[in-house]
């Protein structure tokens, strides 16, 4: 009865309209077996993208955060209302077919930019599918149902003989009375579709085939689901070369693989754009003491001990004052301060020109971007005097600890925490975790929800959090900029 | 004949390797036809060489070249890997993303190490003829699992030469397995866990529920093999330590008291007897009541605990693990790493395993006997069909025989289109090149780009000339496309 939906159409787009409604997309769930036709305009096309990418973002950020199943549940649901809103065929006052094309034109521009690299379309699929099965999970009962029926899935049900010659295994799968012999819930399937469910034990075999109770079911929905995706971003990678396109649409799309690479956090990685601006030279000082992350405040203290940086030292803290708002005269003259047991002549010659070309003015000038968490994690100094790198991973135990009490006042309850995530390479969640102790807020609340995936937006979150706090004080109505 | 009296030199490694070693059987099996193939070519072989030097990604056209390097570096021994997207030889020049593992064998390696906790005869390197029933009992459960319940053929056993044993599963589903599907399985057939502190390490139901399916059929088999290993040989709950030992896997709420009064006051009881004491607790609980019930259940777990196989899982989890080829010598027992027939497991000694230095001697008398008698007709054997590896190597042969036989017939059945290939086609149509094309169209014809009120079509003429391209090269695909399309349609 639902014949004439999605599948079964030849890529007219008439075919679209199911009988029993006059929706366009007629359920709230999507296999995105069908690219979207129609106009698309470029604002839409990459606002849709990054509205999707943000709560893609968060499913990544909550694994890294290894935040329980019940809570990412309950965060990506909330991430979702708040970008890419779906409402179920009962809701009357929105307009579903403009909230599903949405989700759908999303999911399809990120694809051409997920594309490319293996390790891309990984996560990728990893997220999409996880997102998905979000939503699969909070959908309407009747509606997944009439959703399901629609997809016409090959997998076919148990033949009664196969039933009776399994029948005590399939009987104590499910618990049910040894003499059961009502089997109809059961599907057959190659076990390799269901890997997770043989892992677990809830399916029987019997000659490389599975058998799978009806409860287990939707591991199958999501197995399909995360197989079509990943064939058809394989497809979509070799079909992109041959895209004819003006020029607009491939740095777009390589700043979305950009943002997600370095945790989501594309606002800071790829945007050359520096906040507010307006810092200079003498404010370094108090704004480490209120505003910077752990390694970053390290390395700040490290130069006043001792009037000097190491090479990379400069490059890391120097990109992140860059985007912190340090315009080029001011980080000269703050370098220079810092510097104070050399020479002008020897500044200039040596160290100038290495600021510069971090601003793009010299050599290929290029607009270098603050490094990530990501990139700091990974990049750790193995010389003795050097300070860059993530301190939660390079520091041992106890000089992290009297780092922590005296640079943020950790007491030792939540050290005991922190150390514990340092133990396990949660270090984004620890540094996230000294965020919430030194801002005072409450614990998984983050940075407005958010984790700490840029040094940069561990310091703009604290001057939001600083400014929205004096004005709080001062008595005005506060509205909160939102990320 | 000095060289032979020490096995192991480097000088009876090369003769081993020039006279005996079946190098063609080793590459019938690894490429499942006579013409080399991709699955020789591109497969990794990684050699220690004396001195612990060791050389990762070699790989060889065809088995000559495989035995002239070997002669020629004369390894202590060598290993397997998988079968790569080129040739291992070629990985520092092609790109990483175009060298990935594809495909290999699904190993498992059971090694007698992990066994250290419940037998009592030897420890660590050490093994006798005693141990070894662990080891049978492990490949009985593996070796009907795999067959059974994954439904593959290809299994061989190959003994590692001291302690342990692998299996190489050679079905071409076994083979593309990646390595989630490889760590599901691996998983699913670890039963024994939770690390050296963990008293009770069989955890895989609630309660006093029945076992899962794919464990309980073995219950039976194990069952019968726990008393005569476990109580009699082993005897592992002799003393207060064994009874300490049983006392902590039986389940506190399940009245035990009974039990641990009688064997404090009687030292002496020996495992049977305790074994025989716990089932009569059984009895006086009642089998149907709830202690009853936990305390049957503890007992199935207590069987599996110390006579499931225990499996190295890491070994069997990703495609690009090495392991050491058939046939190698190990370097410190001189015994040659030959295969076993897992029905005939019970009868296999490892101390009767030829090693190097005893195949040597025996070519040796091979050719006095020759000489004397100067019969033409043995002169032409290969050297290893004279000796004591003969039975072994024809092990591997009749293994190769079969898969090869079944090659064969898969390539038979892709020429002839049955249904089995047209349902994959339609899948690779209606999921690969369909969404590419449909895309490809949408994308030409439909973005249109909206700067203000100036609307640009992306569609040029040379734009149009890629699409034509694609449409000429996809038109073979169509056909059976729309053929599917009409069958999912009615």
């Amino acid at each position: 009865m639902f014949k004439s939906n999605i599948r079964d159409d030849a890529g007219s787009g008439a075919g679209e309209v199911s009988r029993h409604s006059t929706l366009k997309y007629p359920f709230r769930l999507n296999f995105y077996e069908k690219p979207p036709l129609g106009d698309v305009t470029i604002e839409e096309f990459e606002l849709f993208a990054i509205d999707r990418l943000r709560v893609l973002g968060e499913i990544e950020s909550s694994w890294a955060r290894n935040r329980p199943s019940e809570e990412v549940r309950k965060v990506v649901g909330d991430q979702c209302a708040k970008y890419v809103p779906l409402s179920n065929n009962t809701a009357k006052t929105v307009e579903l077919d403009e909230q599903r094309r949405k989700d759908h034109i999303g999911h399809f521009v990120l694809r051409l930019a997920f594309c490319r690299s293996e390790e891309l379309r990984r996560r990728f699929v990893k997220a999409e599918t996880a997102l998905f099965r979000v939503r699969y999970d909070a959908d309407d009962t009747l509606e997944r149902q009439q959703f399901l029926k629609s997809m016409k899935f090959d997998w076919s049900g148990i033949t009664h003989e196969e039933g009776i010659a399994l029948q005590d295994q399939l009987n104590t799968l499910i618990g049910a009375p040894e003499e059961n012999t009502d089997f109809s819930g059961f599907l057959k399937v190659k076990w390799t579709r269901i890997p997770d469910l043989v892992e677990k034990r809830k399916v029987v075999l019997k000659g490389g085939w599975a058998f799978v109770p009806a409860t287990e079911q939707s591991a199958l929905v999501f197995h399909e689901f995360q197989t079509t995706l990943e064939c058809a971003l394989e497809a979509t990678s070799k079909a992109l070369p041959r895209l004819d396109e003006d020029t607009r649409i491939i740095p777009l799309l390589n700043n979305l693989s950009q943002g997600f690479l370095s945790g989501a956090s594309f606002d800071w990685g790829s945007s050359t754009a520096t906040t507010a601006g307006g810092v200079t030279a003498d404010m370094i000082d108090e704004m480490a003491r209120k505003h910077f992350p752990f390694c970053m405040r390290y390395q700040h203290e490290e130069l006043r001990k001792r009037k000097h940086l190491p090479h990379f030292s400069r490059l890391e803290y120097g990109l992140f004052l860059k985007v912190l708002g340090l315009p080029i005269e001011e980080a000269l003259i703050f370098w220079r301060k810092s510097f104070s047991k050399i020479t002008d002549d020897k500044f200039n010659k040596e160290y100038k020109y290495n600021i510069r070309h971090s601003f793009g003015l010299e050599g290929k000038r290029a607009n270098y971007p603050a490094k990530t968490c990501m990139q700091i994690i990974m990049e750790r100094g193995q010389k003795d005097m050097e300070c860059h790198g993530c301190p939660f991973a390079t520091f041992a135990s106890e000089n992290l600890q009297t780092a922590l009490m005296s640079m943020y006042n950790v007491g030792s309850q939540d050290m005991g925490e922190i150390l514990h995530l340092v133990k396990g390479q949660h270090y984004h969640v620890a540094c996230t975790r000294v965020w919430e102790i030194s801002h005072g807020v409450k614990k998984g609340a983050g940075l407005d929800g958010e984790s700490v995936t840029h040094p940069n937006l561990y310091a703009a979150k604290s001057r939001e959090f600083e400014k929205a706090r004096t004005k709080q004080e001062s008595g005005e109505d506060v509205v909160m900029a939102e990320g | 004949m000095t060289i032979h009296d020490d096995g192991l030199s480097p000088e009876a490694m090369l003769a081993f390797y020039q006279r005996l070693y079946p190098f063609k059987s080793i590459f019938h099996w690894l490429n499942h036809e006579p013409a080399p193939t991709r699955l020789f070519v591109n497969r990794e072989f990684a050699f220690t060489l004396q001195g612990d030097v060791y050389l990762r990604y070699n790989s060889f056209a065809n088995a000559d070249e495989l035995k002239k390097q070997i002669c020629t570096l004369n390894p202590t021994r060598f290993e397997i890997g998988p079968v790569y997207s080129a040739r291992p030889r070629d990985k520092r020049t092609v790109r990483p993303t175009a060298f990935k593992p594809l495909q290999r064998e699904l190993v498992f390696d059971i090694d007698m190490t992990d066994y250290d906790s419940v037998r009592r005869c030897c420890s660590e390197a050490n093994i006798c003829s005693r141990c070894w029933v662990f080891i049978a009992a492990a490949v009985k459960v593996l070796d009907r699992s795999i067959r059974g319940q994954f439904g593959y053929n290809h299994l061989l056993w190959v003994y590692s030469g001291r302690r342990g044993i692998h299996l190489w599963v050679s079905d071409q589903e076994a083979m593309e397995l990646n390595d989630e599907e490889r760590k599901a399985v691996a998983n699913y057939l670890t039963v024994v866990g939770g690390g050296k502190e963990k008293k009770k390490k069989v955890n895989v139901r609630q309660g006093s529920k029945p076992l899962p399916p794919g464990i309980g059929e073995f219950i039976n088999l194990l069952q019968d093999i726990f008393p005569p290993l476990i109580l009699q040989d082993q005897d592992c709950f002799a003393g207060e330590v064994g009874a300490e030992e049983l006392l902590a896997l039986l389940p506190a709420n399940a009245q035990i008291e009974p039990l641990r009064k009688k064997w404090t006051a009687d030292p002496d009881r020996s495992s049977e007897e305790k074994w025989d004491d716990v089932r009569n607790q059984v009895k006086i609980n009642g089998k149907k009541t709830a202690p009853g019930k936990l305390l049957l259940a503890a007992m199935e777990d207590i069987v599996l605990q110390y006579t499931w196989p225990r499996i190295d899982a890491e070994v069997s989890k990703h495609r690009n693990h090495l392991l050491k080829a058939p046939f190698c010598v190990h370097p410190k027992t001189g015994r040659v790493c030959v295969p076993v027939d897992p029905t005939r497991i019970d009868e296999f000694d490892p101390a009767e395993v030829p090693t190097v230095g005893q195949l040597l001697r025996e070519i040796d008398e091979a050719m006095m006997i020759n000489n004397e008698d100067d019969a033409e007709g043995t002169q032409h054997l290969p050297d290893w069909e004279k000796t004591s590896l003969k039975p072994y190597v024809a092990l591997l042969d009749a293994h190769n025989k079969a898969l090869m036989e079944e090659t064969r017939r898969r390539k038979r059945g892709d020429k002839n289109t049955d249904t089995s290939t047209s349902k994959s086609l339609s899948y690779v149509v209606r999921h690969r090149l369909w969404p590419l094309l449909r895309w490809t169209i949408a994308y030409e014809e439909h973005v249109y780009a909206q700067v203000g009120d100036v609307r640009t079509h992306l569609v040029t003429a040379e734009g149009l000339l890629p699409l034509l391209l694609v449409s000429i090269l996809f038109v073979p695909c169509f056909v059976p496309s729309l053929c599917f399309r009409r069958y999912i349609m009615h």
